[in-house]
């Protein structure tokens, strides 16, 4: 495997070697050695967490990174292509790891170069390295990926996150609650995919009792800026905020997930409860990265 | 109704049952070079699809490829290589697994609508026929793209 550009591209065995290395990595860091590597982060769109999540995984292996972050002041600004800006940059480095905002941006580089590139996120399509992390994060909350009861909750129209988090839980046999207000359901054309995959899923517009049902809660941020009546967003922005009252029904091995920054979706008292999972689910990433990068340079056994 | 003669060529190719109205957009994809000369028929009755569009090209035998590149407008034409007044070889459009620079995505956000790079499609449902971009991953019915 040379680039990790769509979830599309992995089958369940790819996933579960990802899994394994993130697995012992995080026991010891020090089997993968990357020094004298490069990785280049060429960010077109400011992005904090992806960032230095890559940044901190190929540093704490060794390597070293040069970033690109933002096109301001940069050879974007003058015209050059992204294929002229790739090309470039895999002569300075090891391996490409891209954020781009149009869809198909990171599966072009990667035709471009002969080196190794990683999907960072490209606009609305995928972010393959944040499935991966959340597999992760549910394997280690739950011991297991089968079978498991999840709730997605808030965006769920315009969140990648749970698009593809949808797609990497198909092969274990998941069941879903989709709850979000009507207009920001999961799309069609994925509930189709999901129809044919034979994976269960229920939508609802509020929680009830599901809380109590489910051993994930994955919560994602509704966006004031994804609705064109400001009336309509005051109606819903409460009705999905998780607060630690609401936790009293969940099961012992029940988690809270969230891919952050959150805003006021979950409340700061379910922080001190046992199943805020959220920051864990942060350090994983690292520990995911790390395998990615390893892998995608050849340095895993 | 009384049949209306059109010339019979002597070598080259033949394309009958294109859906009436869509011959100049065939004409438009195979790209007639300055030499050959070229026949189009449009509106004839035909049984099967009541009313047909046919070319006739003199002098060029066209590849399958290039047979096939027609395939997402014209997907029932049927193609006939003539040699010496008789037909050589009948065959069907077929739409190739991968569509390669022939159309152009509809979705505004993908990368090959921003960057001058040729556009690549997998086919994913012959019925529709639905293409999936092999960039933005977006899955559309061949009806709504244009040919580049």
């Amino acid at each position: 495997m040379k680039h990790l550009i769509s979830m599309r591209d992995l089958n369940a065995d790819k996933i579960l070697q990802f899994l394994a290395l993130a697995e012992s990595l995080e026991k010891n860091p020090k089997q993968i050695d990357l020094s004298r590597r490069v990785m280049a982060a060429v960010f077109y769109e400011a992005s904090t967490r992806t960032r230095m999540s890559f940044e901190s995984a190929m540093k704490r292996l060794g390597g070293e990174v040069i970033a690109m972050v933002g096109t301001s002041g940069t050879s974007v600004e003058k015209g050059e292509t992204l294929a002229d800006t790739a090309r470039v940059m895999a002569r300075y480095s090891d391996i490409i790891v891209i954020r781009h905002p149009m869809e198909g941006a990171a599966r072009y580089v990667s035709e471009q170069v002969d080196i190794p590139v990683v999907n960072a996120g490209d606009g609305a399509n995928q972010h393959p390295t944040q499935s991966l992390l959340d597999l992760y994060s549910i394997l280690k909350a739950q011991g297991s990926l089968e079978g498991l009861k999840l709730a997605l909750v808030g965006d769920l129209k315009y969140g990648r996150t749970v698009h593809s988090l949808a797609y990497a839980l198909a092969p274990f046999n998941p069941e879903f609650y989709f709850v979000s207000p009507k207009s920001l359901s999961m799309p069609p054309h994925i509930l189709n995919d999901l129809t044919k995959m034979k994976v269960k899923f229920n939508e609802k517009t509020t929680l009830g009792n599901i809380v109590g049902d489910v051993d994930i809660l994955y919560v994602t941020r509704i966006q004031r800026e994804r609705f064109p009546d400001r009336e309509e967003y005051e109606k819903v922005k409460n009705a999905y905020i998780i607060t630690a009252e609401l936790l009293h029904k969940a099961k012992p091995n029940m988690k809270v997930m969230h891919p952050l920054p959150r805003v006021n979706e979950i409340s700061t008292d379910v922080d001190s409860t046992k199943y805020a999972y959220y920051f864990d689910q942060a350090e994983n990433g690292v520990y995911m990265r790390q395998a990615i990068l390893a892998t995608l340079l050849g340095e895993a056994s | 109704m009384k049949m209306m003669k059109v010339d019979a060529i002597r070598n080259g190719t033949v394309i009958d049952h294109i859906p009436a109205g869509r011959v100049q957009r065939v004409i438009g994809i195979l790209k007639p070079r300055a030499t050959d000369i070229v026949m189009m028929g449009m509106n004839f009755p035909s049984k099967a699809m009541k009313k047909k569009d046919m070319i006739k090209i003199e002098g060029r035998e066209l590849t399958q490829i290039e047979v096939n590149s027609i395939a997402l407008i014209a997907p029932e034409a049927k193609v006939s290589i003539i040699r010496d007044t008789k037909v050589f070889q009948k065959s069907v459009v077929e739409i190739p697994e991968i569509i390669e620079d022939l159309v152009s995505c509809p979705n505004p956000r993908c990368i090959s609508n921003a960057e001058p790079m040729k556009t690549r499609f997998k086919l994913v449902d012959k019925s529709g026929p639905n293409l999936a971009c092999q960039y933005c991953e977006r899955v559309y019915s061949a009806h709504e793209m244009t040919h580049i």
